[in-house]
């Protein structure tokens, strides 16, 4: 499994991955850096009070981790869903797996490996935007490291998703299940918010459901509240109550333990499900 | 390498394998022993099942009904792929890697003795023919070279037992002479080969003996000459007269092709006394060429009575 894993970053690095992504790391980071501090100048020469600021840069952060979850989304998709399908498609997985190879050994040698780099990839854009962020405003988020984590931890789950599908269905089919999943999750989790706010039961459950189904919105909203300042969780709860819910930027409270552990076992399970029916399909 | 069973297992046993996907049936139950150290063509028309044959005796695909083993141990036994050397049809290898690291890799995937291993790899380079290439991506190989570099990693060590899936198809004339001397060395050193082909003229020149599947069962299997005979003769000749020409006219047809006469059909033990006749008849013979029937046409025979049967 380690020797799969290890040619799986081998490739990533010399099929040019990688740099692709540190790359983009880079140029987002410089983005980002650019708008805060655009954004922080023209606050403080309008005299607009500190704390207005901070709101505003971790409101901004927030945005910014937004739009790079789906970044990291398609990243996962684009690594995963080749990572076995791709060798069954192309034939090298018949050269590899002739050897005494366990079949798992290569499936779960490939999420790790590509595991590996997007959850580098995640913390490394992840821990850089947000130091940006600190060094121009002086303001950071409460818990980087929980917000990144949790970063991380979607993009794990779009990964394995992908990865999965991906030795069962062809690879563009892969990739577009998983990022339609995705997309679907999130607009679950917003609506579920709504529904919440407004008492209707019946779609905050389906909204429920879903979240344990595919639980990368629910470890979104563990993003959101590792970056928000306790003060807006304070305020929004105050002013907005159970409307507060229905924002989809907002979380009162990080999602609990036993969803984490689920989110892990969900990995778990997926993997081993895609491991059983690997190891007794026809090459 | 050698194994206690060595002696005491045919290399492949087959007995009675039914493979289907969905409802095509790709084998329809096959049976087929293979013998220690043989050289065998498995030869067949496209989705005879000969490449599903390959897949099972490698635990890529298992058998929906039916037994058998390889190299002693059951089929699907992962162990036991340290001692088989594979090429697919379907040639592919990591376009990223040095055709030095693909033969690394797979020295290392078939577990082989650390110490083993460099000097394996440079051997195999070198009995493919790519020891100037090792250091080159793969992506920038041509097909032929691709093939090649399969073929070494299908004797990376020295395999027991060598399955060779169309093993020529991307190769030009040389290339196919070099893959027929490798077949022949690796045989010689006490390898079982199966040569995968749908091209008699391929295994006609290496193998020991020829298995032919359509349908997914075994419709003639035996030495070459037995399975496709000889049925005529091409000579090449000078100096025949009038008479010389029309006294071959008794050993059958006779057509002219410039100095080449080929006379069809012709039973293979009278091709000496027509070489006699035409020396008699004043004629210089510079060339014979016993000359087998077309497969196809072989095929048509054989399909035609296992229909009958």
């Amino acid at each position: 499994m380690i020797l799969i894993a290890r040619l799986t970053v081998q490739e990533l690095v010399r099929r040019r991955v990688v740099w692709v992504l540190a790359a983009l790391t880079i140029v987002s980071v410089l983005l980002v850096a650019f708008g805060l501090s655009r954004l922080v100048e023209l606050a403080r020469e309008d005299g607009v009070p500190e704390l207005q600021i901070r709101v505003g840069v971790s409101q901004v952060l927030i945005m910014i981790a937004f739009m790079f979850s789906f970044v990291l989304a398609m990243t996962a998709a684009f690594v995963g869903a080749p990572a076995v399908g791709g060798d069954l498609e192309s034939g090298v997985a018949l050269a590899i797996l002739a050897r005494p190879l366990r079949r798992a050994d290569l499936l779960l040698g490939r999420w790790l490996g590509s595991a590996v780099v997007v959850v580098l990839y995640a913390a490394a854009s992840g821990l850089l935007a947000i130091a940006v962020a600190v060094v121009i405003s002086g303001f950071g988020p409460p818990q980087p490291l929980v917000a990144v984590a949790f970063l991380a931890g979607e993009a794990l789950v779009l990964l394995t998703l992908t990865l999965a599908l991906g030795s069962v269905l062809p690879t563009i089919a892969a990739g577009a299940i998983a990022v339609v999943g995705f997309g679907l999750g999130w607009m679950a989790g917003v609506l579920g918010g709504v529904a919440s706010a407004l008492g209707v039961d019946a779609l905050r459950s389906v909204a429920e459901f879903s979240r344990w189904v595919l639980p990368t919105d629910g470890l979104w909203r563990g993003v959101i509240y590792g970056l928000e300042p306790p003060l807006v969780v304070m305020i929004a709860a105050g002013e907005a109550g159970d409307l507060a819910e229905a924002n989809p930027f907002y979380a009162t409270e990080p999602p609990p333990l036993v969803f984490i552990v689920w989110s892990v076992l969900w990995v778990a399970l997926v993997l081993g499900a895609a491991t059983w029916w690997f190891e007794r399909r026809d090459l | 390498m050698a194994a206690p069973d060595r002696a005491s297992t045919p290399a492949i046993e087959l007995d009675g394998i039914v493979k289907t996907f969905g409802r095509t049936t790709a084998l329809d139950g096959l049976s087929l022993t293979v013998g220690r150290g043989e050289l065998v063509g498995l030869l067949g028309p496209n989705g005879a099942g000969k490449t599903t044959t390959i897949k099972l005796l490698l635990g890529l695909a298992r058998p929906t009904r039916g037994s058998g083993s390889v190299l002693g141990a059951p089929l699907g036994d992962r162990a036991v792929r340290a001692r088989i050397g594979y090429l697919p049809e379907l040639f592919r290898y990591q376009p990223w890697l040095t055709a030095r690291e693909v033969l690394a890799l797979h020295a290392r995937l078939a577990n082989m003795p650390i110490g083993r291993r460099a000097a394996a790899i440079e051997e195999s380079l070198d009995r493919v023919g790519l020891t100037d290439r090792a250091g080159d991506a793969i992506s920038g190989f041509s097909k032929g070279m691709q093939q090649r570099l399969g073929l070494g990693v299908a004797l990376l060590g020295e395999p027991e037992l060598i399955l060779l899936d169309e093993p020529t198809s991307a190769l030009d004339p040389i290339g196919r002479t070099d893959v027929r001397a490798i077949v022949r060395s690796a045989r010689d050193r006490g390898a079982t080969v199966i040569l995968n082909s749908h091209l008699l003229t391929e295994v006609e020149r290496v193998c020991d003996r020829v298995v032919i599947l359509h349908r997914g069962r075994t419709i003639a299997s035996g030495a070459l000459d037995d399975v496709v005979a000889v049925d005529g003769v091409r000579v090449r000749v000078t100096g025949l007269d009038e008479s010389g020409h029309a006294a071959l006219e008794t050993f059958g047809p006779v057509a002219v092709d410039g100095e080449w006469l080929e006379v069809r059909p012709l039973d293979a033990a009278r091709i000496p006394d027509l070489v006699a006749a035409i020396v008699a008849g004043g004629g210089r013979v510079h060339a014979v060429e016993p000359g087998r029937g077309s497969l196809e046409a072989r095929f048509f025979e054989l399909i035609a009575g296992s229909t009958e049967t």
